[in-house]
């Protein structure tokens, strides 16, 4: 299930962010994921403040040579892989 | 140098040997470490330093009991400010209220809970002690924390039946993660295999329910499940391949490239004492010993799949072929395979002394199995 537009990405209890020989990392249980470019623009904004929207539309405007639509799939589809992660909560 | 070795991922921290449990399936060696031999505070500080400095992300406090140790505040407190990820795996005894706001405060990232079980009476048995009502206190306490909380099942023959029960516990928690992880056989595992195997029928019913269950629970609760690899068809990659990705320290400060790496015969290891973590990482023959391919015996040396299991696990090589170059013989390619299905078809002639989801068993095979408890070093 896709996640609803005016909800707020917060990063679940035991995840943040780190870093490791220059590289940004997302920690968590058992896993660390690297982050680069847009990846790391959205979990930066995954911080219960941004709704889904409005991290969509910075990167748009981060990432202006790129369709808006395609923008959007990616981060709707990171964000669900955060989510099945169990590296997010929504909150409404 | 040949197999030059990427930097280590995880740190393995096992701060001592001490428990107040006594697990039949317990992954220490059955020789232990006595509290007199456990590496002081300062040397574990400056193992956390040099393994952030080496690469590493993420370090294990495991034992024994890590709570057993005086100083485990400092040493969270250590691990955390060299910018470690700081994994807590606990059996939650002996733990208050306030010692463990002191471990959160300190930094612990993620707690894992074990359980032996959802009822007590099997968890108990388990732990040869009366340690249940505890964990649920804990995980009471937990709800008033910000840290990630996973609940720790080991399952086997006595308590594969139980799962949605587990399921239960955590559901009605703050945890976000639950790890359904087989008994590997190793160490008290070995020793207790013919009462812990669980049967065909155990497993196939466990695994359709646990993939029913990660549907509904996705996004809610992450459930992670280790099969058994008696029953698989290839092997696992045993600690994502020999000197790859993990270390482990043992109490007394003997770095390690896997938990019972030291059943292998003919392996010596560095002390942390006295080596730099990365000098050993790089240099040590225990862990160049099986980086590479070189030392594979066929069919491995040749297989497609040489590249993700690595010939799977070098001490279950050891432990059923006597030969730890050989291919793990869980492995359907390996040429002593027969020897893992005579075993399973021991465990599967059995009477299972739990139901699966089937009628409850007869009284009379509930009989408590003759189990070696692991005792407490000095």
């Amino acid at each position: 299930m896709p996640p609803e537009l005016n909800s707020r990405p917060r990063l679940a209890p035991g995840c943040r962010l780190g870093e490791n020989n220059q590289q940004r990392v997302l920690l968590m249980p058992e896993r660390a994921l690297r982050l680069n470019g847009p990846s790391l623009e959205i979990v930066e904004r995954c911080d219960g403040n941004h709704t889904v929207q409005q991290i969509i539309v910075d990167l748009q405007k981060i990432y202006s040579k790129a369709e808006l639509q395609k923008v959007e799939q990616d981060i709707l589809g990171y964000l669900a892989l955060l989510q099945k992660e169990r590296a997010l909560d929504f909150e409404l | 140098m040949p197999n030059e070795p990427s930097n280590p991922l995880a740190l393995i921290a096992e701060l001592t040997h001490r428990c107040p449990l006594h697990c039949v399936y317990c992954s220490n060696p059955l020789e232990m470490q006595s509290r007199a031999n456990e590496l002081s505070t300062e040397i574990w500080s400056r193992v956390f330093q040099e393994a952030a400095e080496a690469g590493v992300l993420q370090a294990d406090f495991t034992g024994g009991e890590p709570l057993a140790r005086p100083d485990i505040v400092d040493l969270v407190r250590a691990a955390r400010s060299s910018g470690l990820y700081v994994n807590l795996i606990t059996s939650g005894l002996p733990l208050e209220e306030d010692r463990l706001a002191s471990l959160v405060v300190a930094g612990v990232d993620h707690l894992q809970l074990s359980f032996q079980g959802a009822r007590e009476e099997t968890a108990n048995e388990i732990s040869g002690t009366k340690s249940h009502a505890q964990k649920l206190r804990v995980l009471d306490w937990l709800k008033q924390h910000r840290v990630a909380v996973t609940l720790n099942f080991v399952i086997h023959r006595r308590n594969i039946d139980q799962l949605e029960e587990m399921l239960a516990l955590a559901e009605s928690s703050c945890a976000t993660r639950i790890e359904f992880a087989n008994v590997q056989y190793y160490g008290w595992a070995f020793a207790n295999r013919e009462n812990l195997l669980p049967t065909r029928q155990q497993l196939d019913h466990s695994v359709e329910l646990v993939k029913r269950e990660q549907e509904r629970l996705q996004g809610k609760i992450r459930i992670d499940f280790v099969v058994p690899d008696y029953y698989a068809k290839y092997p696992k990659s045993c600690m994502g391949g020999w000197g790859r990705k993990l270390m482990l320290i043992t109490p007394s400060g003997d770095a390690l490239p896997c938990h019972s790496a030291q059943v292998i015969p003919g392996l010596s290891f560095e002390n942390v004492k006295d080596r730099s973590l990365r000098e050993i990482w790089e240099h040590s023959a225990a862990f160049q010993k099986f980086r590479g391919e070189d030392w594979m015996q066929a069919p491995c040396r040749t297989c497609d799949r040489r590249e993700q299991d690595f010939g799977g696990c070098r001490c279950q090589a050891l432990l059923l072929a006597g030969d730890a170059r050989a291919t793990d013989p869980v492995c359907s390619l390996a040429p002593l395979r027969p020897k893992v299905d005579a075993i399973l078809a021991a465990a599967n002639s059995l009477p299972t002394t739990v139901g699966a989801g089937l009628a409850p068993p007869a009284a009379g095979q509930l009989t408590r199995p003759a189990w070696l408890y692991r005792p407490n070093p000095a």
